[in-house]
């Protein structure tokens, strides 16, 4: 053996690594490449290089329109995750241990049953004559369908339904790190226990907060199965698009340019996001 | 601030915890405890781990309820006063600072919750800081500042809201050795300066005794002895007190009385006793390795051969075989050179250097 120190670790990570530029990096440098040919209607795809496909998206306002409600989508389905995660991790955080781990099980539930099983499970409620409209027009509420398949806010609802528990997962992880003793130190200086959240606990899960974000955003606007399933030919998104311009249209190199679009704007937003967390607060936690 | 409250046709002191009971389900914690505390003291709470003395804390922070039993502060009743109205200045084990408030917004959160000016809050930041020597660090975060900075900042938090009670729960466990000590004398003068009633918990002995006017000491959820340092130290209540204070020989011994005095026997081993209220039988003598000197042949009270050996800068530690027990010996350094494991020592003490308690208690 001839292993010198400083190739060991790359060694020991080579079979991952191959794994690694096999099964990510090769597909993506492909779909990179496929975004610069281009496309006829008779005559398929044609091995050029152009940069034609992204001025197209670039140039129609119906794909601003796709991006601009995929991206706010995602943006108020982390939102609410944030808003309604942040309460159930720090509630499911001060229950007694055996309640704990039987919650933290329902929460986490979801994510064993595949994501496509959960969204027809929601297309059942939420159709026209799906379960919540049949019940609110046989008790009397309603006369006509409230219409929630085939719109934002259903894959909203969807959405937040699959990305909430990782958002609880990562409130939680903060919460974890911090010092219990910390509340009874503030309400032992006089804070009341709405001060408590809002002064001790609240900033001290912010970086759980932050970071949940980061993952439910881009899960979000990267998403597949739930506007698929929820938003149809209708409400389309990215994701959406991508997969008709593959299949449909047989338009593989516009579609490539639609998802190295996205992906470059999630990396950016995500990046940028990243950067603001850790300015705000580098030097406060380890 | 209210009238002095009296009770029993007695006067009370500033701080009075009465028959306080704490039970968790069928586990006694804390049982029947009473203690007073005058204003100003220092008091510590001293005992082993799971002895209640935490409990106690909570109960008078007002984290736990008490089973049954009053707490009088300055003549109010604190049983019905939550936590957060109590205002008592409390400093956690683990310092529990606000890691992302500075230095300043941590000691500033109490006079922000009592809706103190914003440049009276600032004076008395100011104040709070200087009195712990920590000025130049006020905009500091907690997570850039050493344990003993940290330490020093639960202090200033807790004592610039001017609690009629200093609470501290073990604060300097988290230290090392060297800064424990200098804290120790950096809290008595904080303490001192501050002019604050004060009581700490702790399971160290060595703290206790070097801060405190009075020691409690607990075991079991009961408190067993209280009194000062030194006369825990040298009178202690129970042979779990002598063990648990401090380095001792602790022997199972026979007390006779005769007219000349007593007679101390251990083993068959016939030795002079002190002066002793105890009646004749069987007793525990304790005798702290510091009184045993080493002495010559012809004077000692009893030899043995040492059989370990342990030098500590300072001080030598011997254990010695001895008829009546293997002894523990401390011999102060004197620059030259001890008996080695093997080699004989002759060892006598005073009579009075024994400690005479019950047998079978503790």
């Amino acid at each position: 053996m001839k292993t010198t120190g400083t190739s060991t670790p790359w060694l020991l990570s080579a079979p991952a690594l191959a794994l690694f530029a096999a099964l990510l990096l090769t597909p993506l440098a492909m779909t990179f490449l496929l975004s610069f040919n281009s496309f006829s209607f008779y005559g398929g795809i044609e091995n050029t290089f152009g940069f034609q496909n992204y001025a197209e998206v670039l140039s129609d306002v119906y794909f601003y329109e796709i991006f601009g409600r995929t991206f706010l989508i995602a943006f108020i389905t982390t939102a609410i995750c944030a808003l309604l995660g942040l309460p159930e991790a720090y509630i499911l955080f001060r229950m007694k241990p055996a309640w704990r781990s039987f919650m933290l099980l329902i929460v986490l539930g979801p994510l064993l049953i595949s994501v496509v099983v959960r969204t027809l499970g929601w297309a059942i409620l939420l159709g026209n004559k799906g379960v919540i409209n049949e019940f609110l027009r046989d008790i009397g509420l309603i006369s006509s369908p409230i219409r929630m398949m085939y719109t934002s806010t259903g894959i909203v609802i969807a959405l937040v339904h699959v990305m909430i528990p990782f958002m609880i997962l990562a409130v939680w992880a903060a919460l974890q790190r911090q010092d219990p003793a910390t509340e009874r130190a503030a309400e032992s200086l006089g804070a009341g226990p709405l001060t408590i959240f809002m002064r001790i606990v609240l900033p001290q899960a912010m970086p759980g907060v932050l970071s949940g974000s980061l993952i439910v955003f881009s899960l979000s606007a990267s998403a597949f199965a739930t506007p698929a399933v929820l938003g149809g030919r209708r409400i389309k998104m990215v994701s959406t698009t991508v997969y008709d311009e593959f299949l449909n249209t047989l338009n593989w190199p516009l579609g490539a340019a639609i998802a190295i679009l996205l992906l470059v704007s999630v990396l950016t937003i995500m990046l940028a996001w990243n950067k603001l967390v850790e300015r705000r607060y580098s030097g406060v936690f380890e | 601030m209210d009238q002095p409250a009296f009770n029993h046709g007695l006067q009370m002191a500033f701080l009075e915890l009465q028959a306080l009971n704490k039970r968790y389900n069928n586990v006694v914690a804390v049982e029947d405890f009473n203690l007073s505390i005058e204003r100003g003291e220092f008091v510590s709470l001293l005992g082993p781990s799971g002895c209640g003395k935490t409990t106690t804390l909570q109960m008078i922070a007002g984290f736990t309820q008490p089973t049954s039993g009053a707490i009088m502060l300055n003549g109010r009743d604190l049983g019905a006063v939550p936590a957060r109205k109590r205002g008592l200045g409390i400093v956690f084990q683990t310092y529990a600072l606000f890691p992302h408030m500075t230095v300043e917004q941590n000691v500033g959160f109490g006079l922000e919750m009592r809706k103190i000016p914003a440049d009276e809050r600032r004076r008395r930041v100011a104040d709070a800081l200087d009195l712990v020597h920590l000025t130049h660090l006020g905009d500091r975060f907690p997570r850039n500042m050493s344990g003993g900075q940290r330490q020093r900042v639960a202090l200033a938090r807790a004592l610039v809201i001017e609690p009629e009670l200093l609470l501290l729960d073990e604060p300097l466990s988290n230290l090392d050795a060297k800064l424990r000590e200098e804290m120790q004398l950096e809290l008595r003068r904080i303490q001192q300066e501050a002019g604050v009633t004060t009581l700490l918990v702790t399971h160290d002995q060595s703290e206790a005794m070097a801060l405190s006017d009075r020691v409690a000491v607990m075991q079991g959820g009961r408190l067993i002895q209280e009194d000062s340092p030194f006369d825990v130290y040298e009178k202690p209540a129970t042979s779990f007190i002598s063990t648990f204070l401090g380095k001792t020989n602790s022997l199972a011994a026979t007390l006779e009385r005769d007219k000349a005095g007593t007679t101390i026997v251990i083993d068959g081993t016939r030795l002079s006793g002190p002066d002793t209220a105890l009646a004749a039988g069987p007793v525990e003598v304790s005798l702290r390795p510091e009184r045993i000197e080493l002495t010559d042949a012809e004077k000692a009270t009893i030899s043995g051969n040492v059989i370990e050996r342990v030098f500590l800068g300072d001080q030598w530690l011997f254990r010695v075989e001895t008829p009546i027990g293997k002894l523990l010996v401390m011999q102060r350094n004197l620059g030259r050179r001890e008996a080695n494991v093997g080699e004989r020592l002759h060892l006598s003490w005073e009579p009075e250097a024994m400690r005479l308690l019950p047998r079978g208690e503790g």
